[in-house]
C-alpha cells in the first residue's frame, strides 16, 4: 500500500510541477531563454493569491484566478523590461539576467512582506477532507490539485493546438523568421507566450500554498529548479516532454522520500536528471531532427 | 509596383548592398540573377523586411514602406518564399498552409485552400504529414502554396530550384508562369539564371552588392558577357 501512497503523493506534486515546467518549457522554446526568474513569478503568485484570501477574504478559486492574471502581467512585463532589449545579445546575458531578475524579484518582496513564512488560510469543508482506500490516504486537496492541474493543461493544449495565437506561438518557436514572412507579429506572440507560462506559475504557487501551508519570498527557488530538471527531462522546449518530466520527478522525489531517504529526496533527483543526461542529452522526448534541404 | 531606391545594407562590417535600384510592374516576372554572395538574397530580405537597409528606400505602389515591419508588409501583398523554403517542419502541411493565410480577413481560405490544392496536388494527398516528411520539390512546392495563401500581389521567390533535379526544376518554373499568368507579380532570385531568363521578362545581373547589367530578358540571353558568365557558354 505504501506504494500508492506515494503515487498519489508523487502525483500532487507532480501536476504543480507539471504547470511550472510548462512556463520553462514554453519560454524556451519561444526564445531559447532559460528563465530563471520563473520560480520567482510561481512566488508571487503564492503571495497574490495569500493576500487575495486572507485580506480580501477570496475563495480559492477567486484566489487562484486573481494570482494567475497577476503573474501574466508580470511575466509580460519582465518580459518587455529585461528580456526583449536582449534578444539579439548573447545567450549568457539573458541568462545572467534572468537570475538578476530572480533576485530582483525575491528581494523585493522580502522589502514587503518581510522575510518570515507567512501562513495560507486553514483549509475548510470538502477540502479539508480525506478519504481511505485500502489504507491508501487521499486528501480532497491532492484530487483538487490535479484536477485544476489537469484542467489547466487541457486548457493550454487546447490553445497551443487548436486556436490563432497556439499556431503562432508554435510557428515562432520553430522559425521565427519565417513567422515573420507569415505576418506573424513575433514580439506579440513571444509576450502571450510569457503571459500563458507565468499565469500556469501563478497558479502553481496557490496551490503550492494550499498544499504546504508555510510560503516565503525564497520558496520559488526549489519548486523552480525541479521543474527546470523536469523539463530538461523530457525535453527543453517540447510541451510533451516538460508534463512527463514533471510527473517523473514528482514520482522519485516521494518514492525517495517513501523509501526513508527523506533528507536526500533532493539528492536523488538531481542524479537521475545526470543519469538522463548522460544517457539521452536532448532529454527522454528530445530528438536531433534532422531537416532536409 | 515595386520599387528600389539607393538600397545600402551593411551586415556587421560588411558592406552587402551599394545602392541598389530596380523596380517591378505590374504583371512582370522580373529575375535577378549572379553568383553565390551577389547579395540577391539580401536584396529580397530587405525588400520583405527581414532586414533593415542603413540607406535607401522600399517603395509600393509609390508608398514608402522602408520603415515598416515585416509582418505588416505581408498585410500589404508582398509575400516572401525564402531561401531554403523555411517551412515548419514539425507542423502539418495543412497547417503551413493556413499560416500563410495568417493575415487575411477577407474572402474564403477554404476556396484557396482548394485553389492551392489544384495547383498542387501532392500537398492534397499529403495535408495531415509533417512538412519535415516531405521530399525537397513537395517542401518547395508547400512553401510557394504557403505564400500564395497570403493572396500576395508581389510573390518574392529565392532560389526556388535549389537543389531540386532537373524534371522538378521544370515543374517548378512552369508553376511560376501559371502563378504569374493569373495574375501575380513576380520577383525571382535565382542561379539558374538559364531557366530564369526563359520565364522573366526582365532582368538584373548583380556582382558584389552592385546591379551590374540590366535589361529584357529575352535581349540578355543573347549578351556574350552574360553566356559567359552565367549560361555556361
Amino acid at each position: 500500500m505504501e506504494v500508492f501512497q506515494q503515487l498519489i503523493n508523487g502525483l500532487s506534486l507532480g501536476s504543480i510541477y507539471a504547470l511550472i515546467a510548462l512556463g520553462y518549457t514554453m519560454v524556451y522554446g519561444i526564445i531559447q531563454l532559460i528563465n530563471f526568474a520563473h520560480g520567482d513569478v510561481l512566488m508571487v503568485g503564492a503571495y497574490v493569491g495569500w493576500f487575495s484570501m486572507t485580506a480580501l477574504h477570496m475563495n480559492m478559486f477567486a484566489a487562484l484566478a486573481t494570482a494567475m492574471a497577476a503573474c501574466a502581467v508580470l511575466g509580460v512585463v519582465i518580459e518587455r523590461v529585461a528580456y526583449k532589449p536582449l534578444r539579439n545579445s548573447t545567450r549568457i546575458a539573458a541568462l545572467i539576467t534572468a537570475i538578476g531578475v530572480s533576485l530582483f524579484l525575491e528581494y523585493v518582496m522580502m522589502y514587503f512582506v518581510g522575510a518570515n513564512p507567512k501562513a495560507y488560510p486553514d483549509l475548510t469543508g470538502f477540502m479539508a477532507g480525506s478519504f481511505t482506500i485500502h489504507g491508501v490516504i487521499i486528501k480532497n486537496i491532492q484530487l483538487v490539485i490535479i484536477g485544476i492541474s489537469v484542467l489547466l493543461m487541457i486548457i493550454l493544449q487546447l490553445i497551443v493546438q487548436r486556436t490563432r495565437v497556439g499556431k503562432a506561438m508554435r510557428a515562432v518557436s520553430q522559425d521565427a523568421d519565417a513567422a515573420r514572412l507569415m505576418g506573424i507579429n513575433v514580439d506579440n506572440t513571444i509576450s502571450v507566450t510569457f503571459a500563458i507560462g507565468s499565469a500556469l506559475a501563478g497558479a502553481a504557487g496557490v496551490m503550492w500554498g494550499l498544499y504546504y501551508v508555510s510560503i516565503n519570498p525564497l520558496m520559488g527557488l526549489m519548486p523552480g529548479l525541479k521543474a527546470f530538471v523536469a523539463a530538461v527531462f523530457g525535453g527543453i522546449g517540447l510541451i510533451p516532454g516538460a508534463l512527463l518530466g514533471a510527473y517523473a520527478v514528482g514520482f522519485i522525489e516521494t518514492i525517495a522520500k517513501g523509501v526513508g531517504l527523506s533528507t536526500y529526496s533532493d539528492a536523488v533527483v538531481f542524479l537521475v536528471l545526470i543519469l538522463i543526461l548522460i544517457i539521452k542529452p536532448a532529454g527522454l522526448l528530445g530528438k536531433n531532427t534532422k531537416e532536409k534541404v | 509596383m515595386l520599387e528600389i531606391k539607393d538600397l545600402d545594407v551593411h551586415y556587421g562590417g560588411i558592406h552587402a548592398l551599394k545602392g541598389i535600384s530596380l523596380q517591378v510592374d505590374d504583371g512582370e516576372i522580373v529575375t535577378l540573377i549572379g553568383a553565390n554572395g551577389a547579395g540577391k538574397s539580401t536584396t529580397l530580405r530587405t525588400i520583405s523586411g527581414l532586414k533593415k537597409p542603413t540607406a535607401g528606400s522600399v517603395l509600393v505602389d509609390g508608398r514608402d514602406i522602408t520603415k515598416m515591419s515585416a509582418p505588416n508588409r505581408v498585410a500589404l501583398g508582398l509575400s516572401q518564399v525564402p531561401e531554403g523554403r523555411r517551412i515548419f517542419t514539425q507542423m502539418t502541411v495543412l497547417e503551413n498552409l493556413e499560416l500563410g493565410s495568417y493575415r487575411r480577413k477577407d474572402g474564403n481560405r477554404g476556396k484557396d485552400l482548394q485553389e492551392v490544392f489544384g495547383r498542387f496536388p501532392v500537398l492534397a494527398d499529403r495535408r495531415k504529414q509533417l512538412g519535415g516528411t516531405l521530399s525537397g520539390g513537395e517542401q518547395q512546392m508547400l512553401a510557394m502554396g504557403r505564400a500564395m495563401m497570403a493572396k500576395p500581389r508581389i510573390l518574392l521567390l529565392d532560389e526556388p530550384s535549389m537543389g531540386l533535379a532537373p524534371l522538378l526544376v521544370q515543374e517548378i518554373f512552369e508553376i511560376i508562369t501559371e502563378i504569374n499568368k493569373d495574375g501575380t507579380t513576380i520577383l525571382l532570385v535565382e542561379q539558374n539564371a538559364n531557366k530564369a531568363l526563359q520565364v522573366a521578362k526582365r532582368a538584373y545581373v548583380m556582382e558584389t552588392g552592385r546591379i551590374v547589367i540590366s535589361g529584357d530578358a529575352a535581349e540578355l540571353m543573347k549578351t556574350e558577357d552574360i553566356k559567359k558568365a552565367y549560361l555556361g557558354g
